[in-house]
């Protein structure tokens, strides 16, 4: 069963796609609309503020100075200047407090809507990966779903954060000063502004190259995240092996891959920085030029000067910030195309258009020519299988490995979607139905148990997290697990997975089969799951369950022959198809390869 | 959908479920809390680009001089030509020149300090993973027994992300660093007095600080550590999504990450109000200091005790001198998970390695491959040993089995001849030499180790068989493949050898891969070999072919194998019987027979394995033999 390694989805984005990423952020912080209200009325008043306080810098130049050249002594001119400058301070306070105050409310805003859209992208992001199918999970890596999940999310925040209120915050800032420059003098202020349309020409120019690089890093990093991963898993291995050295080179060379394109962002951001802010000085030096004549022709005062001086340094700093922000837009864009490309996933198996919520009756099971192909695979894994099992029977599957018999038990709650043909439970096509009521209905004991890391109790529960004690320890008596249980030094409350207790094979087995108890299901698959239980406790686990299991369905898959010898029917399986199917008894004598596979059996259990 | 969401149920018996665990486990492991200065610490790694940084640091100061200089130029176009008579135009012309010169300067050393300066950065955030990550690769695996891989992974990846953030700003942090302490310089050196009184803002600002830090650092801790519990239930539910989809408990698992992720967002919002809090106080104190400067030196300028200019100066410098100080505060959190982050990396490379290579240590490739254990005690935990007192021998070229129900430490004595765990007391010795004096590389170049749960690592099955070993031929692979008997299988996959392996192998069935694992270990070709036979969880067909590439994995080595099926025990040349950490009997499969012990009782159950018997059937057991 070889399924080709899908290549993740998400590619580079073109440049009106890395349009849409931002389209689909802004409109979700449109959802906060007050926030987003208060937070813009913020910027525009904190602004405002930042901008008036260059202008009463300038009147108080202006007061101290054009009275000392005016130069007439009185008294009562020198009060009323220094009760204008008491004013001014007074002004320049209210407007610092102003500034500060807007400031904040405008940041706190900016981030509130950052980190509730972060909470919800976390929440999208969590809900689809619950729902993507099987045949999805198995093509990636879970290092690369979890890093999307943690940093990915965290770019698109930092976005919303700093990215979409800065804009605003900027646009106005520099179309206020525009306004207020222009009218003050028009010559000075264009050529205050005309570092502008250099800058937003060098800041598209440096977005599409840092988000190129963006992407190829976040890939490379995953592709780290997947090597330290595994080291870190196999790491018994690596130490049986001696493999240190080795691993740590393998590792070196990849680090040095991002290590470069890392340093190629560095160059990237220098330059763009560093040119930025050059442009706006020599904007700044051709004021100085300009104004310094206008001054001395007497058409300005040295105040006005002052004051538009003070106004382009008051962009110094936010000009100085786009080389941040273009950063900001590269990495969202980025991040925000690699996390939507999983978002967009429609799960292949989903409910179907009208499907209700039916409750299976009996639990009887057909597959009518059921064949299916794993996706990237060129020939059928199973093929034309058909069988039927009524309610309270039960049905064996044997096979070699390869055979299909898993991929029988994992299209019964629809883990995958069959290529031909339906499979029906109590006569209605399993796709009618709602997963949910499916997968309460079906159940299957998976041969690798996964362990959460939690307490005994809540891992048995799993799938019935309502269920009363009783039920838990119950179920863990006909799994033959209660007497270990018990023997623990904290019983049912102890933890397990991967930080906790670690169960052997066989325990685990048993828990997942109290699991399965738990849920009551009308259609119990046993795949494999009992292969490292032995053949004695097997046989309690068995009688235990025949009482609470008289009216389910189940199917046993197993490729030792004494679990599944009593089932009603036995169904040989090789390379997908069916080959001999009946009773134990009825096998035996077709001296087929059923019969070749109990010699086998029986010889290599030779008695000492 | 039909289930009940959780809130509804909310009112009813609380659910037996939980996303993550909520308490903070991860301090348990890393008991020795670091306490050095993180700083400090941080340094050392800053030390190897000395060399760039000079020049960086160089660039910094002309970049600050020129910032300073670009104010000053304007400064003295006011004095010298703007105020009063003296217009002379060439006078500004010369000093528009100086400016431009200035400019020149201040891009050039821009462009050198940022490219230098988040270079450096780069290279110390990919020396730490690499530190971190290396040391991981030396300190004991008692330490690895106890870690989740996803904790570390967060350290190696998620800390070092949030120290990237850090050294961004960091960029900017040391100019506007160089800038305050440079401005402060020059508004002194300009009028004293007023510069003096600007600065008495700033004990004001460092007071409101030191007030303000404890409620901050402990709101953003809080973000910190609910953020990792968020990625931890996250990466839990990917981990174990086939069981989560199995059991249908999306609504419940969606349920209770919401939960979480509220928690999260709560702190968040929490720590980002008091980091804000900040901004209007530190504007209000730069609303005072220009308001010092509007009166104060406007008077002064009014009594002609300065310049007009001075007092221009004053007021961009002011400008000037506040940015950064505001930039600093709303880069708090940054620096604050910084710090965090730099903490909990060092607590990584702080973990002991309780294992080195001793001086003169030995290279193995002479010795005889025989092992020999002197009476070993070993116990993970102290006080609680799970071996005691062993004693055996193994000569060269002959294959022992250990057998013993589950906890009798059969997994603990392998693992100590390959020297994963130092042992308390005694000595283990391979061709006579204490396998402490043997170089660690060696010693895993001599000694083989086949694992019961087979690892492949993702990459090609070629990659999977060579692994580690060096110079080896593709024949030699194949050699080994078609030893093992997977070599048909392998030629039927569509690539081949070349053929990619998913995560953990898991596109083959796990016989495949402990055949892979066998055919590595072939490879290795190495005297001693130590198996871990797998459980009974391979159907018969792969474990016929198990059972033949046994032997020959096994031909002409040393061999210690924990043996479940009775082919393999019976094909051993002593058998060892473990008991609660103790060797009960050694002997040969015939002569243990006959001597009905505790194997002959266990052997005639009739289970398929030793690990299966039922703990009270063995107690029963062991007491009647050990009675008689």
């Amino acid at each position: 069963m070889i399924v080709k390694n899908q290549t993740i989805s998400a590619r580079p984005l073109k440049n009106n796609d890395s349009f849409k990423v931002f389209t689909r952020i802004i409109k979700m912080s449109f959802k906060y609309k007050w926030k987003l209200f208060f937070g813009i009325s913020a910027i525009f008043l904190s602004t405002g503020f930042s901008l008036y306080i260059p202008l009463l810098l300038g009147n108080a130049v202006d007061a101290a100075n054009n009275l000392l050249s005016s130069n007439s002594g009185e008294v009562s001119t020198i009060n009323d200047s220094k009760n204008q400058l008491y004013f001014i301070c007074f002004l320049l306070l209210i407007s610092s407090i102003g500034r500060g105050t807007f400031s904040m409310i405008h940041v706190y805003f900016g981030e509130s809507i950052g980190q509730h859209i972060g909470y919800e992208l976390r929440m999208m992001y969590y809900e689809k990966l619950q729902r993507l199918s099987f045949s999805y999970h198995a093509g990636v890596h879970t290092g690369d779903l979890i890093t999307r999940g943690i940093l990915d999310v965290e770019g698109i925040r930092m976005f919303v954060q700093t990215a979409i209120l800065r804009v605003i915050f900027l646009t106005s800032l520099i179309g206020t000063g525009t306004f207020l420059m222009i009218t003050t003098n028009p010559v000075l202020g264009v050529i205050s502004l005309s570092f502008v349309p250099f800058v937003a020409w060098k800041a598209t120019t440096a977005r599409l190259k840092l988000r190129s690089n963006w992407y190829a890093l976040q890939d490379k990093l995953s592709v780290l995240t997947k090597t330290m991963d595994e080291n870190l898993g196999g790491i018994r291995v690596v130490r049986a092996f001696s493999a240190e050295e080795f691993e740590m080179k393998k590792y070196q060379v990849i680090s040095d891959e991002a290590l470069k394109l890392s340093n190629e962002q560095v160059s990237i951001r220098s330059q763009s920085i560093s040119q930025i802010s050059t442009a706006f000085f020599i904007s700044m030096g051709i004021v100085l030029l300009v104004g310094g004549r206008q001054v001395m022709s007497g058409s300005i005062t040295p105040g006005e000067l002052t004051q538009f001086l003070a106004f382009m340094s008051i962009l110094l700093d936010p000009v100085r910030q786009i080389g941040l922000m273009i950063n900001g837009f590269a990495r969202g864009s980025a991040s925000g195309g690699r996390l939507f490309a999983i978002l967009d996933l429609e799960p292949n198996i989903h409910d179907e258009d009208g499907s209700k919520d039916v409750k299976v009756n009996k639990g009887s099971l057909e597959f009518r020519n059921v064949s299916f192909t794993y996706e990237g695979d060129n020939h059928e894994t199973i093929h034309n299988v058909s069988f039927k099992i009524n309610p309270g029977e039960t049905l064996g599957i044997v096979g070699p490995p390869g055979s299909g018999k898993s991929t029988i038990a994992h299209l019964i709650p629809r883990f995958y979607d069959p290529s031909g043909g339906p499979i029906l439970i109590d006569d209605i096509d399993i796709r009618n139905f709602t997963l949910e009521s499916l997968r309460h209905a079906v159940c299957v004991v998976e041969q690798d148990t996964f362990m959460f890391t939690a307490s005994i109790e809540h891992n048995i529960a799993y799938g019935n997290p309502w269920a009363p004690d009783d039920r838990v320890e119950k179920s863990t008596h006909h799994a033959q697990l209660a007497e270990y249980i018990e023997r623990l030094p904290e019983k049912y409350k102890t933890l397990v997975g991967e930080r906790g207790v670690s169960l052997s094979g066989g325990q685990r087995q048993r828990l997942s089969i109290a699991r399965s108890v738990m849920m009551d299901p009308n259609i119990i698959i046993f795949d494999d799951s009992t292969a490292a239980i032995d053949a004695g406790t097997e046989r309690k686990i068995r009688e235990e369950l025949k009482s609470l299991t008289s009216k389910t369905t189940t199917i046993i898959i197993s490729h030792r022959l004494s679990s599944l010898m009593h089932a009603n029917k036995i169904l040989f399986l090789n390379r997908g198809r069916i080959v001999e199917s009946g009773s134990h008894n009825e096998l035996l004598e077709l001296k087929g390869q059923y019969q070749d596979l109990y010699n086998l059996q029986n010889k290599a259990r030779g008695k000492i | 959908m039909s289930m009940k969401k959780f809130s509804e149920r909310s009112h009813e018996i609380p659910p037996k479920a939980s996303v993550v665990l909520a308490s903070n486990l991860e301090e348990e492991v890393f008991s020795e809390k670091f306490n050095g200065d993180v700083i400090k610490r941080f340094f050392s790694y800053v030390k190897p680009y000395k060399r760039q940084l000079i020049p960086a640091l160089i660039a910094v100061i002309i970049f600050t001089i020129t910032s300073i200089s670009i104010p000053l130029i304007i400064k003295n176009v006011f004095d010298s030509t703007l105020s009063g008579d003296n217009n002379n135009t060439n006078l500004l012309y010369l000093f528009v020149a100086g400016f431009f010169v200035a400019i020149i300067f201040n891009f050039i050393s821009n462009y050198l300090q940022e490219i230098l300066v988040g270079r450096v950065a780069e290279h110390i955030l990919f020396d730490m993973r690499t530190a971190m990550y290396e040391h991981l690769q030396s300190v004991s695996l008692s330490f690895m027994d106890k870690t989740e891989s996803g904790k570390l992974m967060s350290r190696l990846q998620g800390d070092v992300a949030a120290l990237q953030e850090f050294l961004h700003t960091a960029v900017f942090a040391i100019g506007d660093f160089v800038l305050i302490v440079g401005i402060i310089i020059t508004m002194l050196w300009l009028d004293f007095r007023l510069g003096l009184l600007t600065m008495v803002v700033i004990p004001a600002l460092l007071l409101i600080r030191i007030i303000w830090i404890p409620f901050a650092r402990s709101a953003f801790l809080k973000a910190r550590i609910t953020s990792s519990i968020v990625s931890g239930a996250l990466a839990e539910n990917i981990n174990g999504v086939r069981a989560v989809q199995g059991m249908t408990r999306e609504y419940v698992n969606y349920d209770l990450f919401d939960l979480r992720a509220k928690e999260n967002l709560r702190a968040a919002l929490k720590a980002s109000r008091i980091g804000v809090i900040m901004l209007p106080t530190v504007d209000s104190l730069s609303g005072i200091a220009r308001g010092i400067v509007v009166i104060v030196g406007g008077i002064f300028v009014l009594n002609g005790e300065i310049e007009t200019g001075v007092m221009v100066a004053f007021v961009l410098f002011i400008q000037r001198f506040f940015d950064p100080i505001r930039a600093l505060t709303m880069h708090y959190s940054v620096l604050q998970r910084a710090m965090a982050s730099g903490e909990r990396i060092f607590e990584v490379i702080d973990v002991p390695v309780e294992m080195k290579d001793k001086e003169n240590s030995i290279i193995m490739d002479d010795l005889d491959p025989s092992i020999e254990f002197n009476n070993v005690t070993f116990g993970y935990l102290p006080n609680q040993p799970i071996l005691k007192n062993i004693n055996f021998k193994i000569k060269p070229g002959e294959t022992i089995a250990l057998v013993g129900p589950t906890g009798s430490g059969k997994t603990s004595t392998t693992a100590l001849v390959h020297r994963f765990y130092e042992i308390w007391e005694g000595e283990i010795k391979i061709g006579g030499v204490n396998i402490k004096d043997i170089k660690l590389q060696s010693l895993g170049n001599n000694v083989s180790m086949v694992l019961q749960e087979p690892f492949l690592f993702s990459g090609s099955i070629l990659e999977n068989i060579i692994y580690s070993t060096k110079n080896i031929s593709f024949q030699k692979v194949v050699d080994a493949a078609k030893a093992v008997g997977v070599h048909d299988y392998i030629m039927e996959l569509p690539d081949k050898y070349d053929t990619q392996l998913e995560q953990r192998g898991e596109n083959l069935s796990i016989g495949q891969r402990q055949l892979i694992s066998f055919a590595r270990a072939i490879v290795r070709d190495s005297k001693i070999i130590i198996l871990d036979e797998a459980t009974a969880n391979i159907d018969s067909y792969t474990e016929m072919q198990i059972q033949n590439a046994l032997k020959v994995l096994l031909e002409g080595r040393t061999a210690m194998v924990i043996a479940h099926r009775l082919a393999t025990i019976r094909g051993a040349d002593k058998i060892i019987v473990l008991q609660n950490g103790e060797i009960i009997e050694q002997d040969t499969h015939e002569n243990l027979i006959k001597n009905k012990g505790l194997y002959y009782s266990l052997s005639s159950l009739n289970y398929s394995s030793f690990d299966d018997i039922p703990n009270h059937i063995i107690q029963k057991i062991t007491n009647s033999t050990s009675g008689t």
